[in-house]
């Protein structure tokens, strides 16, 4: 599904991601975790294509998709949610769901009639804020939501693109206790729909949903496997699970 | 770019307010103005209700790209200049009719949009600012070197616009309505745009154009468009211009008169559109009034200014709005 | 050939004219964000109470001085009493609020001084010309000019580059939060950067009022040109302020003086004289255009904005 290919990025003399090599099956949901400043997000970004890495070459479903811009990208079926929260704030909750309907509907070009009165791509969008609990809370603006509510919007936003890989950027960044085990059932229940690629520092939810687990560590794979045999690992243990996890 | 450009008092663009008693009170108030006019000095006020129009016009495209796309251009006057170029260029070719003179002048200012939109949009912030005034400058300087048609002296307009040969637009009060027309219909095509689904995405291209781009959206594309939409409704400005003044000049195009857009677009609240239509006639209404009263009105213009953007955040809407408030709160 | 060179000297003498009003621009917009337009009229201000002084004194040098201290006042007062309340405000509202101050000075002017141009003679100790080489004379006060402007530049660049306020400028340029939260004084350090540009601009217009007619509205082509250097070289940098200064006084001046020679290469003699100033008045927001699109940035960017 995903195939990433000896990854390299600098940041001036700054070398974020040193040889990333990582797959993602088909309906799989890998996790990538690791210490604060390891890479996660870049490795995201360069991913989904805000970011063009130095080296090294990313393909999505058989197609090299290194040098496609981000929106390109998005077309075939790479969704991603933000670490820090992106949505817009100006916008109802509806509207940025329907927005992202919108986009996989390929009908943006039309200059008349209401969009917001388009029983279709509303009825997807409310679909879509359902699916993570947000059914009722479509009218408000999005700046006006909870942290956590905004946190699920990204998500929502993620899931209405139609993806076929999700790339999700620390869903649970910020949120309480009963945020985060609420956003894990949401997780659970999209798993297997599509691949997800999950970046989290929450290691109950990495261990609750992942299929495989690869460590990063300044900017490279440490460690990748089954949950259980990454715990186990003496290497990751050491570098990163020791202190996490006491 | 995005946030920092959403005049705080202003009502959030998404806002989806139905077409208020506001709008419909301004274009009664314009309709009526020809009777009333009638029983005073009328082709004074006729013609100075009709410059009015004519920049409300060219102020609502700019309120559409600055208020809704985020797009600051500080070279707008250049697509009216254009337009009004068009009119007097053809004019000078004995074409007068508005079957060919209007397209041109629409096509000519979204062409021109088109090709500067590919090299403006590149940029960003104050740097998109600067690069539409560079574009507008050349444009300036090109109608200042067009010697056959006048150069920097201008070009006198021998004829308005026919229409099938008849000279409809002769009648000032004709003039008048024709315009009032013109100000109908693009107020109405940048409300249905601002609200359809091209129109979401130009306005959440402004929010954020990162989210934008990982939806899947080209938003260079989308505010290309946006770009050259405006463009094109400023050229209908310019094209209406140039029959009121019956007089066209380089100076049309000065960065002077891009700013006094800008000016309009913010007196009346930005992202409102019919903001665009009051900040315009509250602009060229002060200018006149306080024109008339003394020589150095901008002494007293210039203060004024600074004023409303100190104490009036969000324009005269704005301003409105705030003691609406304040009153309902006593 | 001796036009050649005099017409580079012109457009030296141009380019530092243009650094010293751009050097505060580009400090005020780099620093606090915000956008003065009104610095242009420091520039015609520092002519006119050059002029002012000038006539009650008699001496040259007191009136600059005093030109100087006097806009040094006033452009703090605006700062005091206006601006202070726009640098947290949007750029749009710096703009208007700005735009009222010039259309406001522009008019004062004309009733102070009247309407009409003033002169202001060169300062005796630099009237004349020498020669240059043989066969090109060049005037004593331009090149006193040039002197001058690079003079401010070596100075800014020292200060900037090599003391603790410059560091300041420096850090408030790339990160303006980051040195309010490092426990700087920021609205000092705005009023220090802010007097230091208003000066800078108002030694401009004292320094070139002797060879240019000083009247109201002076100061807005020179607001248009500033702005356009800065924009090439990057907002918030005091180099590329300085080398884009020079590139446009060199670009402008010898486009204005060769474009129709050049033009007659390619066209008759009649095409030629018309559309060759007419590619020359252009030919400086081609070249911002041509910068802009490949360095969206400018030359020498500080900062993505």
């Amino acid at each position: 599904m995903l195939l990433i290919n000896d990854l390299h990025k600098k940041f001036g003399g700054l070398i974020v991601t040193d040889g990333v090599t990582l797959d993602i099956a088909p309906g799989e949901l890998h996790a990538v975790i690791g210490p604060n400043g390891a890479g996660k997000t870049t490795l995201i970004n360069q991913i989904s294509g805000l970011i063009a890495p130095t080296a090294g070459t990313i393909s999505f479903n058989g197609v090299d998709v290194t040098d496609m811009p981000a929106n390109q990208r998005a077309g075939l079926g790479l969704a991603r949610s933000f670490q820090i929260t992106s949505v817009l704030p100006g916008f109802s909750a509806l509207e940025n769901v329907a927005l992202a309907v919108q986009a996989r509907a390929g009908t943006s070009y039309r200059f008349f009639g209401r969009a917001d009165r388009d029983q279709a791509i509303n009825d997807s969008a409310n679909a879509a804020l359902a699916e993570v609990g947000l059914a009722e809370r479509g009218r408000i603006a999005a700046a006006h939501l909870s942290h956590g509510e905004k946190r699920a919007l990204e998500l929502a936003i993620a899931l209405a693109m139609g993806p076929k890989l999700l790339l999700l950027d620390e869903p649970m960044a910020g949120t309480g206790r009963e945020e985060s085990e609420r956003l894990i059932g949401v997780l659970r229940r999209l798993k297997g729909r599509f691949s997800m690629l999950l970046v989290e520092h929450d290691m109950n939810a990495v261990f609750a949903l992942a299929d495989r687990i690869s460590v990063l560590t300044y900017g490279r794979i440490l460690a990748s496997g089954a949950p259980d045999k990454v715990r186990a690992d003496p290497k990751v243990v050491a570098a990163y699970l020791g202190e996490e996890m006491e | 770019m995005t946030q920092a450009l959403a005049t705080p008092g202003a009502p959030p663009a998404s806002q989806s307010d139905r077409p208020g008693a506001l709008p419909a009170m301004i274009f009664l108030v314009l309709a009526l103005v020809p009777a009333v006019a009638a029983v005073g000095p009328e082709s004074y006020v006729l013609g100075l209700f009709t410059r009015v129009m004519v920049f409300a016009i060219a102020a609502l495209a700019l309120d559409f790209i600055c208020g809704y796309g985020g797009l600051v251009s500080f070279g707008h006057a250049a697509f009216v200049g254009i337009g009004a170029y068009a009119v007097a260029i053809l004019g000078t070719h004995g074409i007068t009719d508005m079957l060919v003179s209007l397209p041109v002048a629409l096509l000519a200012s979204a062409i021109f949009a088109y090709l500067t939109g590919t090299v403006c949009l590149r940029t960003k912030s104050v740097y998109f600012i600067m690069i539409t005034l560079a574009f507008g400058q050349m444009a300036y300087f090109i109608a200042g070197s067009l010697a056959p048609y006048g150069g920097d002296d201008g070009l006198t307009v021998k004829m308005r616009s026919t229409l099938f040969g008849f000279p409809l637009l002769q009648n000032d009060r004709v003039l008048y309505y024709f315009v009032l027309l013109c100000l109908l219909v693009a107020y109405f095509v940048f409300r249905a745009v601002v609200y359809s689904r091209f129109g979401r995405v130009f306005r959440g291209a402004r929010e954020n154009p990162t989210r934008m781009a990982t939806l899947g959206f080209d938003i260079f594309r989308f505010q290309r468009v946006g770009y050259v939409i405006a463009g094109a409704v400023g050229g209908l400005s310019g094209f209406l211009l140039a029959n009121a003044t019956e007089f066209v000049s380089p100076a049309f195009m000065s960065w002077q008169r891009s700013g006094e857009l800008i000016i309009m677009v913010l007196f009346g609240g930005l992202g409102t559109l019919h903001g665009a239509i009051i900040g315009a006639a509250a602009y060229l209404l002060t200018e006149e009034v306080l024109g008339g009263f003394t020589e150095q009105w901008k002494l007293i213009f210039g203060p004024l200014l600074v004023i409303v953007v100190l104490f009036a955040r969000g324009g005269l809407l704005g301003l409105a709005c705030s003691i609406r408030g304040r009153l309902s709160r006593d | 050939m001796a036009l050649f060179i005099v017409q580079i000297l012109n457009g030296l003498q141009l380019g530092v004219l243009l650094f010293l009003v751009a050097a505060g621009l580009t400090l005020v917009f780099g620093v606090m964000n915000f956008i003065n337009l009104a610095h242009g009229v420091q520039y015609m201000l520092g002519a006119y109470l050059a002029v002012m002084f000038y006539t009650i004194t008699g001496s040259s040098l007191l009136a600059v001085l005093l030109a100087l201290l006097t806009a040094l006042g006033f452009g703090l007062f605006l700062e005091f009493a206006i601006f202070r309340n726009l640098y947290d405000r949007d750029h749009l509202e710096q703009v208007i609020a700005t735009f009222g101050i010039i259309l406001f000075l522009n008019q004062a002017v004309k009733t102070v001084w009247g309407a009409a141009p003033l002169t202001l003679p060169i300062p005796e100790f630099f009237t004349g010309s020498i020669v240059l080489m043989p066969g090109l004379l060049y005037p004593v006060w331009r090149l006193v000019i040039i002197a001058s402007g690079l003079a401010v530049g070596l100075l800014l660049y020292v200060v900037v580059g090599h003391t603790r306020v410059g560091m300041l400028v420096r850090a408030g340029a790339t990160n303006a939060r980051m040195v309010s939260a490092l426990g700087v004084d920021i609205r000092r350090l705005f009023m220090i950067v802010f007097g230091f540009g208003t000066m800078l601009a108002a030694f401009a217009g004292a320094m070139i009022a002797p060879i240019l007619s000083v009247e109201p509205g002076m100061g807005d082509t020179v607001l248009i040109l500033a702005f356009v250097v800065i924009v090439i070289g990057g907002i918030g940098s005091i180099r590329g302020a300085f080398l884009a200064a020079l590139l446009i006084g060199l670009v402008d001046t010898l486009g204005r003086s060769f474009a129709i020679d050049i033009m007659r290469l390619v066209m008759p003699p009649s095409p030629a004289r018309t559309v060759g100033p007419a590619i020359a008045s252009m030919l400086i927001y081609v070249l911002m255009a041509l910068v802009l699109y490949f360095r969206p940035a400018g030359l020498f960017p500080v900062r993505g904005r």
